[in-house]
């Protein structure tokens, strides 16, 4: 990609976090930290990668995103706001009674949610499963799934993987955000999940590694698991939780918990000084 | 009633996914190594590239069928009742019932009439647990007949829908094409002094009880309440009118299935006096399925004894 097409983006996933933040606060409650690891991936999905519309949120050809981690709807809601899926204002709605921005995705409330999720282990098994009927059909729209580092550690996932390499799923990718923290601290003393890169290639995937925080490594971890044929891809992705939001990285603390006013603010004013070196101004 | 045919509800399934499958290419059906015994193996036969084992992993099965849904497939998941409404529940309500997906679950082995695979295999929850996801369909057929029908109205509704089927051969009580609609109970037998609501296994034992009824000159009504949710209240109601007793007979706890529904209804609406037959709270074991039946109460035998403890 262009230097400027990267710039865009940039500025992209630091509006997407901006909306997560506005989010949260405006919903006393949510995941702050996962949605912003995940905030540069959302990005890229839904504004360089995915073939979608968001005049026609389900059109039958779309690729296909799964929230597996649901847990972290801000991050995706704020991507799908920004791509134009519904107005931007409506994120400090988030969790409101009545509100259609329910607390987990719900696809049949926001408009581009592909899939309900928020149980963890589930949204990979769902993701497979369009996979598999888009494969069948002949279609050539691709399904992805974001997981997190902490819910691989559900059993359901493995009988997922399972099945996507033995129906050899090539349209598929899963992509796991590894953050390394869970609610209880960090994975590696919680449950330890590692070593993922050898347990998903032993599971039958194609696996990468990136920075994903990295747009190049991203778009190219992405591009080439398009290549892959009989055998679906997994990008293993390192982040840090909070990204972006000085107070909020590398902390458990702030897995599920909302910003009050003043971490707001100083949580926009340091996005909005990202913003404007962005925007060069 | 002497020589009635019998067949399995589950061999019943099998034929009619086969049947439609061949009428529908998007009807897809997933298994969870058990299409021997859930008899999607008759149609794995007819539709190979249709038909999706998904192994031992019924969680992950449900959810898989789940998102086939959403490409505009219509599958069937099928495993035993056990596994498919008990082990994989929160799947079901998560990623089914809440979405409100197309999808269909083919239980088949409810209920104890399973027979020597004892407890861990005997599904007798199944009702209570789907019944308690909103805007699930939960349903029993009587027989071969009304199992094949019900397979279909299945596919040409649109959501979720819970089917059980049974592992032994029951007795066929419907004529061939007889008619079949989700969300209505039938009678099957008019009568005045008591109404017997039963599914599954238990029509049969309810109409053959009727028959010995009639003898002592109790004149019993027999309802068919093949779909458990929505329950026919209608039906409910005007049986509660015209009779003022009820008995439910189902091959299922007696918490939480076909008889608390009944209750529910009556004890808002109509407060009549009911007994429920099903299995008493309590685990079932190894056993020739006729033998545990009989064991558990579930006969036409005991269906006597309580309702002449009624009238």
């Amino acid at each position: 990609m262009t230097n400027n097409e990267k710039k865009q983006l940039q500025i992209t996933a630091c509006k997407v976090r901006m909306g997560v933040i506005e989010s949260t606060h405006g919903a006393k409650a949510g995941h702050p930290g996962g949605s912003l690891s995940a905030a540069d991936l959302f990005t890229y999905l839904y504004f360089k990668e995915m073939n979608v519309d968001p005049q026609n949120p389900k059109w039958e050809d779309r690729d296909r995103f799964v929230l597996s981690k649901g847990h972290t709807a801000p991050g995706l809601y704020a991507a799908l706001a920004n791509r134009g899926f519904f107005p931007v204002e409506d994120l400090p709605k988030l969790r409101h009674i009545d509100s259609y921005l329910q607390g987990h995705p719900n696809m049949n409330t926001v408009p581009g949610v592909d899939m309900s999720t928020g149980s963890l282990g589930q949204g990979i098994s769902c993701a497979a499963g369009m996979a598999l009927g888009l494969k069948h059909q002949g279609k050539s729209a691709r399904v992805y799934t974001l997981l997190g580092d902490g819910e691989i550690q559900e059993g359901q996932v493995w009988e997922a993987m399972m099945l996507a390499s033995h129906y050899k799923l090539d349209n598929f990718c899963v992509i796991i955000d590894n953050n390394g923290l869970q609610i209880d601290g960090n994975v590696a003393d919680v449950m330890s999940p590692y070593p993922i890169g050898d347990k998903l290639a032993a599971f039958g995937f194609y696996v990468l590694h990136i920075d994903g925080h990295n747009f190049d490594q991203i778009e190219s971890a992405l591009n080439e698991a398009k290549t892959v044929k009989g055998q679906p891809t997994a990008i293993i992705m390192k982040t840090v939780k909070g990204k972006d939001v000085s107070f909020m990285e590398n902390n458990a603390g702030w897995h599920g918990k909302a910003p009050n006013d003043a971490e707001y603010e100083q949580a926009m004013n340091e996005l909005k000084a990202i913003l404007a070196e962005l925007e060069g101004k | 009633m002497a020589d009635v045919k019998k067949i399995a509800t589950r061999d019943s399934y099998g034929k009619a996914l086969t049947e439609l499958g061949a009428e529908h290419d998007n009807l897809v059906v997933l298994d969870a190594d058990l299409a021997g015994a859930t008899k999607t193996a008759v149609f794995k036969k007819a539709f190979p590239d249709r038909h999706f084992d998904c192994g031992i992993a019924e969680a992950n099965m449900v959810c898989v069928a789940a998102g086939l849904s959403t490409t505009g497939l219509v599958p069937f998941a099928s495993s035993f009742a056990m596994f498919a409404a008990g082990r994989a529940f929160e799947q079901v309500r998560n990623s089914i019932g809440y979405p409100h997906l197309n999808v269909k679950i083919g239980a088949t082995h409810g209920g104890i009439s399973v027979g020597e695979d004892g407890a861990s295999h005997q599904c007798c929850e199944d009702f209570a647990l789907m019944r308690s996801i909103p805007g699930m369909v939960v349903m029993s057929p009587a027989d071969d007949v009304e199992a094949r029908a019900m397979v279909k109205a299945a596919y040409e509704y649109e959501g979720p829908v819970y089917m059980r089927f049974g592992r032994a051969a029951v007795p066929v009580v419907h004529e061939e094409g007889a008619p079949f609609q989700i969300g209505k109970g039938e009678i099957l037998r008019d009568g005045s002094d008591i109404a017997i609501i039963a599914n599954g296994l238990m029509v049969y034992e309810a109409l053959v009880a009727a028959e010995e009824l009639a003898k002592d000159g109790i004149n019993a009504m027999v309802i068919n309440m093949a779909t458990i949710k929505p329950l026919d209240e209608e039906l409910v109601l005007a049986a509660a009118k015209k009779c003022g007793k009820i008995v439910t007979c189902e091959e299922h706890s007696v918490i939480g299935g076909l008889g608390e529904a009944v209750c529910s209804v009556l004890a808002e609406k109509q407060p009549t006096l009911v007994k429920r037959i099903g299995v008493n709270d309590e685990f079932g074991h190894s056993g020739p399925a006729a033998a545990l039946l009989k064991q558990f109460g579930l006969s036409a035998e005991h269906i006597v004894e309580v309702v002449k403890s009624m009238v």
